[in-house]
C-alpha cells in the first residue's frame, strides 16, 4: 500500500514546484491538458473498451465554445469554461446516442463519422474564424479576484483541473457504476443476460469521457489563448488514441505518461527536426504496437507484479 | 392450466435466410421441474435458448413467460422478469475476481448502478450475501483469485453462483457439463439439484447420464423440430429418438454424445 503511493508523491511534489523549476508553464500547461484528454479517452477505451475514433470533436467543441463565449460575449472564464465543459457532454451525448448501437470497429467508425461532420460545422460557422480560428482569446480572472494573466496562477488552475478529474475517473471506475462498466468491457452478452440495459452504461461512459475531454480543450483554449481547425481535427483524435496507448490503457498514470511523452516529443524535436516529428512519432507508436502492448505503464506494472 | 407452465411457446420458429433453425416448436416447461432439451448437433438447441431469453427475435411464433407474453421484449427485460440463463462457452466476467463475479449480480438490489460518484466501498454490504452464494458452490475461499485463473469446472460453478444470485424463477443452462471431467459433472449435477429445489430449470445438455438422472421432462429436437417430448422412460423408448440418436430403432439411448 506504502509504495503504491510513492509515484503519487514524487509526481505531486514535481507538479507543485514546476514554476520554481524554471520549466516553461505554457508548456506544462499544455501538457496537462492533454494528459487530462488522454485520461478521458483511457475512461471510455481502458474502462469502458470503447474505441473511439472522433474525441476531437468533444474536446474542439469545448475549445470554441469557452473562446467564443470569452471573446465575442465577454463571459468570464469560469462561466466560459463550465459552458464550454456542457457543450462537449452535450456533443457527447448526440454522438454517444448513435455510436453506442454499434459495436468495435463499426463504433469507431460512427465516432469518426461524426467527428468529420462536426469539423466541417466548425469550418464552415461564421462565429469560428474559419481557416484562421479564434485568436486573442482573453484568460480572464477567477470569479473576478485573481487575474489568470499570469503564467503561474493560471498553471495552478489547469493543475488543480487536472488533480479534479483525476481524482474523479478514478472514483468513477471503482464507482458501483464503474463496476457494471467493467462487467460489460468484459462480457457484454453476460451482462444483458443479468439484466443490464447495456447500451445505457456505455452511452453515460461516453458522455462523462466527453464532458472531461470538454473540460482539457476549454481549459487548453485559455491557456494558449486561441483556437484553430487543428483542436477539432482527425489528426488530434489520432494524437490522443496514440497517447493513451503509449502509456497503457486501463492504468490510471498511463495516459498522463503518453501525453507527457508525445508533447514533449512534439515540443522538443519540431524546433530541430521540423515536419519530420510526426514520422518520429508514428515510428513511436509503431514500436509501441509491436513491442510494448500493454503501454510504458502496463508493462512497468507487469513488471513489479509479483509472479504467482 | 397457463399457470403449471412458466414458459410456453406457440409455433416458435426462426429462420435464418430460408433455413429453419427452429422450426413450428410448442415448448411448455412446468413450474418446478427440470427440463432438459436435447437433441444431435445442429438440432436448434441453442437457437431455441437464444429465443427465449430474446438474444434472438423468432421469425413467427409465440412466448409466453408466466402467463404474460415477451415475444417482443428485450434481453436484459426478461432477465429483470426472473428468466436468466448461461452460455454454452463458460460465461463469467473473467478479469473480475470471483467475488466481483457475483456481486455484479447482485448490485441492482441497490439501485446504485448509475451511481459514478459513489464509493466502490458502497458495494461492500453485498458481500456477506455473495459469499453465501460462494459457498453454496464451494468457492467461497476463491473469492479473490481473478475469475479467469478457475480452473474450467469451477468456472462453471461460478457461473451458477452467479445466476443463482439473480434468484430467478426460470434458469436456463446450456450444456453446464460440457467439456467436464466426471467429478466435475458430479458436483455440477448436485449444484443444479439443489438449486432447481425452489424453481425452474430448463438445460440443454448432452450427457445422457446427467438428463437420465435428474430432468423430470425431456424435450427431443431434431432439424428444428420437437419429435419427442415426456419422461426420460417414454423418450427412450421412442422410436424416433432412437433413430436421430443412432441411426437405427435398435439401440437404447445412451451416452448420446458421440
Amino acid at each position: 500500500m506504502r509504495s503504491a503511493a510513492v509515484p503519487y508523491v514524487i509526481a505531486g511534489v514535481f507538479a507543485l514546484c514546476v514554476p520554481l523549476l524554471g520549466i516553461y508553464p505554457v508548456f506544462m500547461m499544455e501538457l496537462l491538458c492533454f494528459a487530462m484528454f488522454a485520461c478521458a479517452y483511457n475512461l471510455l477505451l481502458g474502462f469502458g473498451g470503447m474505441l473511439s475514433f472522433g474525441h476531437a470533436a468533444f474536446f474542439g467543441s469545448a475549445a470554441y465554445a469557452t473562446a467564443w463565449l470569452a471573446t465575442a460575449r465577454g463571459w468570464g472564464s469560469v462561466p466560459a469554461i463550465a459552458a464550454g465543459v456542457a457543450v462537449s457532454a452535450l456533443v457527447g451525448l448526440m454522438v454517444g446516442i448513435l455510436a453506442i448501437r454499434r459495436r468495435g470497429i463499426y463504433f469507431a467508425m460512427i465516432t469518426l463519422a461524426m467527428a468529420q461532420l462536426i469539423y466541417f460545422v466548425y469550418l464552415e460557422a461564421p462565429f469560428t474564424g474559419g481557416e484562421n480560428g479564434l485568436q486573442a482569446v482573453p484568460r480572464g480572472s477567477l470569479f473576478g479576484v485573481l487575474p489568470l494573466k499570469s503564467d503561474v496562477v493560471m498553471y495552478y488552475l489547469v493543475l488543480a483541473a487536472f488533480l479534479l478529474q483525476f481524482v474523479f475517473i478514478q472514483r468513477v471506475v471503482h464507482s458501483p457504476f464503474g463496476q457494471v462498466l467493467k462487467a460489460i468491457r468484459e462480457n457484454e452478452s453476460r451482462a444483458v443476460s443479468l439484466g443490464y440495459e447495456v447500451n445505457r452504461y456505455r452511452l453515460l461512459a461516453f458522455v462523462l469521457s466527453a464532458t472531461i475531454a470538454g473540460l482539457a480543450g476549454s481549459l487548453k483554449a485559455l491557456v494558449l489563448g486561441f483556437v484553430t481547425l487543428s483542436d477539432v481535427q482527425q489528426a488530434t483524435s489520432g494524437e490522443v488514441i496514440l497517447m493513451t496507448l503509449l502509456g497503457g490503457t486501463g492504468t490510471f498514470f498511463g495516459p498522463v505518461i503518453g501525453a507527457a511523452v508525445v508533447v514533449t516529443l512534439q515540443q522538443y524535436l519540431s524546433d530541430i527536426v521540423g515536419g519530420w516529428v510526426t514520422v518520429i512519432i508514428g515510428a513511436v507508436f509503431i514500436a509501441c504496437v509491436l513491442a510494448f502492448r500493454r503501454g510504458i505503464i502496463g508493462e512497468l506494472a507487469a513488471l513489479l507484479r509479483p509472479r504467482p | 392450466m397457463a399457470e403449471h407452465f412458466i414458459i410456453e411457446t406457440h409455433g416458435l420458429t426462426k429462420e435464418f435466410n430460408g433455413f429453419l433453425a427452429v422450426n413450428d416448436v410448442n415448448l411448455r416447461v412446468r413450474r418446478g421441474q427440470i427440463h432438459a432439451l436435447i437433441g444431435p448437433n445442429g438440432a436448434g438447441k441453442t437457437t431455441c435458448f437464444n429465443l427465449l431469453t430474446k438474444f434472438l427475435i423468432p421469425t413467427r411464433g409465440r412466448i409466453l413467460f408466466k402467463g404474460e407474453d415477451i415475444t417482443f421484449a428485450r434481453a436484459a427485460e426478461v432477465a429483470r422478469r426472473g428468466m436468466v440463463r448461461s452460455f454454452q462457452m463458460s460465461a463469467v466476467f473473467p478479469h473480475l475476481t470471483v467475488l466481483e463475479n457475483v456481486r455484479v449480480a447482485l448490485q441492482p438490489t441497490l439501485g446504485t448502478s448509475f451511481h459514478f460518484w459513489r464509493r466502490g466501498s458502497s458495494l461492500a454490504v453485498l458481500d456477506p450475501r455473495a459469499m453465501q452464494l460462494l459457498d453454496a458452490v464451494g468457492l467461497g475461499r476463491f473469492a479473490g483469485t481473478v475469475a479467469v485463473e478457475l480452473p474450467y469446472g469451477r468456472k462453471r460453478a461460478l457461473e451458477i453462483a452467479t445466476t443463482l444470485a439473480m434468484e430467478p424463477e426460470l434458469m436456463l443452462l446450456d450444456e453446464p457439463t460440457q467439456g467436464m471431467g466426471h467429478e466435475d459433472v458430479d458436483t455440477v449435477t448436485a449444484l443444479i439439484k439443489r438449486a432447481a429445489a425452489d424453481r425452474t430449470v430448463l438445460m440443454v445438455e448432452h450427457n445422457m447420464n446427467l438428463v437420465a438422472t435428474i430432468a423430470d421432462t425431456i424435450t427431443v429436437l431434431q432439424h428444428g423440430r420437437i419429435i419427442a417430448d415426456g419422461s426420460y422412460a417414454e423418450v427412450s423408448h421412442n422410436p424416433l429418438v432412437k433413430q436421430a440418436y443412432m441411426g437405427s430403432t435398435d439401440s437404447v439411448l445412451r451416452g448420446a454424445h458421440g
